[in-house]
C-alpha cells in the first residue's frame, strides 16, 4: 500500500522535526530520496528550490507535492495529514498539561538536544547537493553559483525567491 | 459562520504572505490573531507559541490549528490549517507539473542544474544556523563533540536519524537537569 508508505515517510519527519519546518527538510529527504527512492537528489532539490521561493510553511508544501507525485491527490492528502496531525493533536490535547512544564529545563532542552543531529543532516544534504552539482555542471559553475548566491542572500539580504529566479534565468540561457 | 469566514481569511493571508517558511509567518499570525481579530491577548499568544515550540513539526500549522480550535472547535481547526497550507500546495503542484512537461528541452535542464548549487548553499547556511543555536545552549566544545559523534552514527554506522533523535529525546527528559542551566534564548522563535 503506497499510502501507508507515504504516511510513514511524512509521519517520521513530522514527529521528530524539532525546530520547526526547516528541521524536517533533511528528515523528509532521508525518507523520500534515500529510504523509499521516490526521487533523485536533483528532483528533490528542484522541489525544495520552488518550495523555498513560495510563501507558506515549507514542510507541508513538500509533503503536499511529493505525496501528489507519488500517490495522486489522495497521496497529497495523506502526506499533509501525516505532517500536520501528530504534533497538532498533541498540542490540542496535551496543551494544558504541557503549559505546566514548558519552563522545565528538561522540556526546554528537547529542542537543544536534537539541534546537532539536524545540523549534521542538513550539512550532509548540502554536501550531496554540491557534489550532484559538481558532477552535472563542473566545479567552476558550481563555485560561481554558490558564491554569488551566498553573497546576495547573506550580505545584501536579497530575497531568496529572487535568487532562485535569477539562477533559473542564468541556467536557462547559459547552462 | 462569520467566525469561520474570519478564520479562513486570517490564515489565508498568513499562508500566502509568509515568505521564508513557517518561522517567518509567526509575526503575521500574531498580527491577525492579536491585533486584528482580537481572539487572544499578546500574553496568551506568547504562551501558545512557547508551547508549540516544545513540540516537533512545522510551527506554521501548529499555531493555526490550535488557534482555530480555540476559536471554532474542530471545524475551526481544520478550516485554519487548510487556509494556511492549501493555496501554496496547489501552486507547487501546478508549477512543478508544468515544469516537468518541458523537461526534454535543454534550457529547462539548464535551469534546474543551476538551482541545485543554490539550494545546496541555502542548506549550508541552515546547517550553520542550527549548529550555532546548539552552541548557544551547549557551548562550542560540546557541540563539536556531538557533531562528530552524530556524524559517525548517522553516516558511517548508517543509523536511521529517527532512532538517534528518539534516543536523544529520552535522554533530554530523563537525565537529571543541571543546576547551572545556562540562560539561553532557546525557543524564542524557532
Amino acid at each position: 500500500m503506497i499510502y501507508i508508505d507515504i504516511f510513514i515517510a511524512f509521519f517520521i519527519p513530522g514527529i521528530l522535526g524539532y525546530g520547526g519546518g526547516p528541521a524536517s527538510i533533511p528528515l523528509i529527504e532521508n525518507e523520500v530520496v534515500i529510504r523509499y527512492g521516490w526521487m533523485s537528489v536533483q528532483e528533490f532539490s528542484e522541489i525544495l528550490a520552488l518550495g523555498n521561493s513560495l510563501p507558506g510553511p515549507i514542510a507541508t508544501k513538500m509533503a503536499g507535492y511529493i505525496g501528489y507525485e507519488v500517490g495522486g491527490i489522495p497521496g497529497a492528502v495523506v502526506g499533509v495529514f501525516a505532517t500536520v496531525a501528530p504534533s497538532l493533536i498533541l498540542l490540542i490535547f496535551l496543551g494544558g498539561m504541557l503549559l505546566k512544564y514548558k519552563d522545565s529545563p528538561k522540556v526546554k532542552r528537547l529542542t537543544l538536544f536534537v539541534q546537532p543531529v539536524i545540523a549534521i543532516l542538513l550539512g550532509v544534504m548540502a554536501w550531496r547537493f554540491f557534489s550532484e552539482s559538481y558532477e552535472g555542471i563542473g566545479i567552476w559553475q558550481t563555485a560561481l553559483l554558490v558564491g554569488v548566491s551566498f553573497l546576495l542572500i547573506e550580505r545584501f539580504k536579497i530575497h531568496p525567491a529572487l535568487i532562485i529566479a535569477g539562477a533559473l534565468i542564468y541556467g536557462g540561457f547559459l547552462l | 459562520m462569520r467566525t469561520h469566514w474570519n478564520l479562513f481569511i486570517a490564515f489565508f493571508r498568513v499562508g500566502i504572505l509568509g515568505f521564508g517558511g513557517g518561522p517567518a509567518s509567526i509575526p503575521l499570525i500574531q498580527k491577525e490573531v492579536v491585533d486584528h481579530y482580537k481572539w487572544m491577548d499578546n500574553e496568551e499568544f506568547g504562551d501558545i507559541l512557547a508551547l508549540a515550540n516544545t513540540l516537533p513539526g512545522p510551527i506554521a500549522t501548529k499555531l493555526p490549528g490550535y488557534i482555530g480550535y480555540r476559536v471554532g472547535q474542530t471545524l475551526g481547526m481544520i478550516n485554519a490549517v487548510l487556509a494556511t497550507i492549501v493555496p501554496t500546495i496547489l501552486l507547487m503542484i501546478v508549477l512543478l507539473t508544468t515544469l516537468s512537461q518541458f523537461r526534454e528541452f535543454n534550457w529547462v535542464q539548464g535551469m534546474t542544474a543551476a538551482v541545485v548549487p543554490v539550494v545546496g548553499m541555502m542548506m549550508a547556511v541552515l546547517t550553520w544556523q542550527f549548529a550555532r543555536k546548539a552552541s548557544i545552549g551547549l557551548g562550542w566544545v560540546k557541540t563539536c563533540i556531538f557533531l562528530v559523534l552524530f556524524f559517525i552514527i548517522l553516516q558511517i554506522l548508517n543509523v536511521h536519524p529517527g532512532i538517534l533523535i528518539a534516543v536523544l529525546l529520552i535522554l533530554a527528559l530523563s537525565l537529571p537537569a543541571r543546576k547551572r542551566q545556562r540562560k539561553n534564548k532557546e525557543g524564542e522563535d524557532i
